[in-house]
């Protein structure tokens, strides 16, 4: 806005330098007098007997977006979801998959029982029926816990409360203080996040919002991260403390995410999109009493079984895919071997394998199946048959050489690669460029590549 | 939009009846029964869902009072005219340029003060301005009083309380506009005061802008936005086709007079 573009005006541009630079100040003292005489004319008119917003509301506000307070509050009701879903998922989680489990075997049986072929109860058992089986039981307890949750701050008031804490934050990397809006709408769908970007209406924020909306951990990666916390994380500690550091290190990954889009959002106003943050009023709805009922049906149906759903209706295909992939053979090595063959050195430089790159890549279509494909990498390459719980998840990685540099490494690649293909659709749809499609998984992805790479590298020369 | 602000303002001003037919613009800040009082007017059944960043268009519809024709534009809803995004450039653009005969702006009653925002700022776009403060029932069921008088007295224009959802209040609403546009309502609309040194810039700006500037606009509203840095209403008024002044001189003295 303070750029001039028409030429017939090109004397503004020479005594562009002589104005105020500090227009930001001018800015703020227009807005700020408009305010004081809206109050002012407010204050004759407004009688309210039980005055909505200037008892509990306005001091819980005070406290929730107060300089010193507001991120601790923040941080702790973060951890303490967080917290809730890990303990509280762990026992259905382990419920759920012994039952599934079971039904395998029955399965298994009931296909022997009629003769089927071997390639046949392969491929729908082994590779479909499984890889359901593992989205089902890693992924819906923390869902349903999670979601319901979530909902719960939003339909409270909190999230624009967030937003107003991290305004100041964003608008010193040079971004839009919405941006914190569309990376609260990223932790929930990347996709939805990209298309909430629409709020920011300077294009040149809007771009930087959409190419890093991908640093907000999604419902896709939750779970993976919850589930390779408590496994790695959580046992490097006894017992007692195992869920709240398993906690603790998905908030650390959380808050990584956030500071990534800090920090790129920062070097992309600075060198690809230079300019100014346009400023916007951000609204402090009223805190609303949740409808319970409400919430539990909402995030249930809306997000849970969403999300749900869509894991199984490409979990299903593509871990038909991995089977045919690890038992087609060319030369005696089957295509998969090949494959994890090629990636391995990469892998192992990065502090995971090849089988770990593998999953991320067949992963593709959506976050929520990296797991599964990835256990059932490992289980064609052929260690172990049933897997049950949490605990057997644990030890067939543990098996495959893995340590808590391994998980850390993996943790940090889910937050640090390209986004799924339906964020990558979005991403395309909405800024009508393949060369920014392009950018926004090169992006990540390289940043990916090099922190994973610093730390395995980091971490071995501390261990030696 | 630029073209759909030219073509509707072009539509109504070269309209063979006039003397009959009045534009009234429609602005609010988002969710405070903006389309509930479009539709209550009109007749119409426009969606009244909305959140921002869907694609802004302007809804129209038309209704006729005491013999008189309105045409009636709901603006996107916006919080402030700044122009940071480009629903509060859609509706300042055409409270500006396209010169409706009224603007009516609705405020939410239950939290006023936040409403009052904007309407101050169109109030330094135009006078011909009608406050609307909607949602009466609700703010009674939170126990808050709105003194409907005294605001109008406060702004210097008039005022109507309405519960649009039951369609309470929309007859006087209607009724104000007609004694309006009858020019039986003096207007007095209360100036927004800014501190002394920007007011030395802005009057600074503002005299040497105005001898230049169409007669329509209110120059101390661009000088205003001139201090602000926000050149592109320069562009506006040059590109505008009621300019009525010479472009060069109005560069040179823009160029002038900035601090």
């Amino acid at each position: 806005m303070s750029t001039i573009n028409n030429p017939g005006l090109s004397v503004l541009q020479e005594i562009e330098p002589l104005l105020p630079t500090n227009t930001a100040n001018i800015k703020d003292r227009i807005v700020s007098s408009i305010y004081q005489q809206a109050e002012s004319v407010s204050a004759q008119v407004v009688r309210s007997k039980n005055s909505q917003y200037t008892g509990l509301e306005a001091r819980l506000d005070n406290i929730l977006t107060s300089r010193w307070l507001g991120f601790p509050i923040m941080l702790l009701l973060l951890t303490l979801i967080l917290w809730i879903t890990i303990t509280g998922a762990n026992y259905p989680s382990q419920l759920l998959a012994t039952g599934l489990f079971w039904l395998e075997e029955q399965l298994t049986a009931l296909f022997l029982a009629v003769n089927a072929p071997v390639w046949l109860s392969g491929l729908l058992i082994q590779g479909m029926y499984r890889s359901l089986a593992w989205v089902v039981s890693v992924m819906l307890p923390p869902m349903a816990i999670f979601f319901p949750l979530f909902t719960l701050l939003e339909d409270l008031g909190y999230l624009p409360r967030v937003a107003f804490n991290m305004d100041k934050l964003f608008r010193r990397a040079g971004a839009h203080g919405k941006q914190c809006l569309t990376m609260c709408m990223g932790f929930g769908c990347n996709a939805a996040g990209v298309i909430s970007c629409r709020i920011i209406d300077s294009p040149r924020e809007r771009l930087i919002a959409i190419l890093t909306n991908t640093f907000s951990i999604c419902n896709g990666r939750f779970p993976t991260l919850i589930a390779l916390s408590t496994i790695f994380m959580g046992t490097l500690v006894s017992q007692a403390y195992s869920s709240v550091l398993a906690t603790l290190a998905v908030v650390a990954i959380i808050m990584t995410g956030i500071a990534t889009t800090l920090l790129v959002s920062s070097l992309l106003s600075r060198t690809l999109f230079r300019g100014m943050p346009s400023f916007f009023v951000l609204e402090l709805p009223p805190f609303r009493r949740p409808q319970l009922g409400q919430i539990l049906i909402r995030s249930l149906l809306d997000r849970t079984l969403f999300v749900l759903w869509r894991a199984v209706v490409i979990a299903a295909p593509a871990g038909a895919l991995t089977w045919i992939l690890a038992n087609s053979f060319v030369g005696g090595t089957s295509v998969f071997a090949l494959i994890v063959g090629w990636l391995n050195p990469l892998g192992q430089l990065m502090g995971m394998d090849g089988i770990i790159l593998i999953a991320f890549l067949l992963g593709l279509p959506a976050n929520e199946i990296v797991l599964p494909i990835l256990i059932m990498g490992y289980i064609s390459a052929g260690s172990m048959l049933e897997l049950d719980s949490l605990n057997a998840l644990r030890i067939l990685l543990l098996d495959h050489g893995w340590t808590w540099i391994t998980a850390l490494c993996v943790m940090l690649f889910s937050l640090l690669h390209f986004p799924c293909g339906t964020t990558l659709y979005t991403i395309f749809k909405e800024t009508r460029s393949a060369r920014w499609t392009l950018l926004s998984a090169l992006l990540p992805l390289l940043l990916g590549i090099v922190v994973t790479l610093l730390i395995n590298q980091g971490a071995q020369i501390i261990m030696r | 939009m630029a073209i759909n602000t030219t073509l509707l303002s072009e539509s109504t001003e070269n309209s063979p009846d006039k003397q009959n037919n009045f534009v009234i613009a429609l602005a609010g800040n988002p969710n405070v029964g903006k389309s509930t009082v479009f539709n209550r007017l009109t007749g119409l059944k426009q969606h009244t869902g909305n959140w921002p960043g869907k694609t802004v268009i302007k809804a129209e519809g038309t209704f006729s009072h005491r013999n008189r024709h309105y045409t009636l534009v709901d603006l996107p809803g916006t919080y402030s005219l700044h122009t940071s995004s480009s629903d509060e450039e859609v509706a300042r653009d055409f409270i500006c340029f396209s010169r409706p005969d009224i603007t009516l702006v609705v405020c939410d009653a239950t939290c006023l003060e936040r409403n009052l925002n904007l309407v101050l700022q169109i109030l330094e776009i135009t006078d011909r301005v009608l406050v609307c403060v909607n949602l009466l029932d609700e703010a009674e069921r939170k126990g808050i009083h709105v003194d409907i008088a005294m605001l109008a007295r406060q702004l210097g224009i008039p005022a109507v309380g309405t519960a649009a959802r039951s369609g309470r209040g929309l007859e006087s609403l209607k009724n104000v506009l007609d004694d309006m546009l009858a020019g039986k309502i003096a207007i007095r609309p209360r100036q927004l005061v800014y501190d002394p040194e920007l007011e030395r810039s802005i009057n600074k700006i503002e005299k040497r802008l105005a001898p230049y500037l169409p007669a329509w606009i209110n120059s101390r509203w661009v000088a205003l936005r001139v201090l602000e840095r926000d050149f592109s209403i320069l562009e506006h008024i040059s590109n505008h086709k009621n300019n009525d002044f010479p472009r060069q001189v109005l560069k040179e003295e823009v160029a002038l007079c900035l601090p």
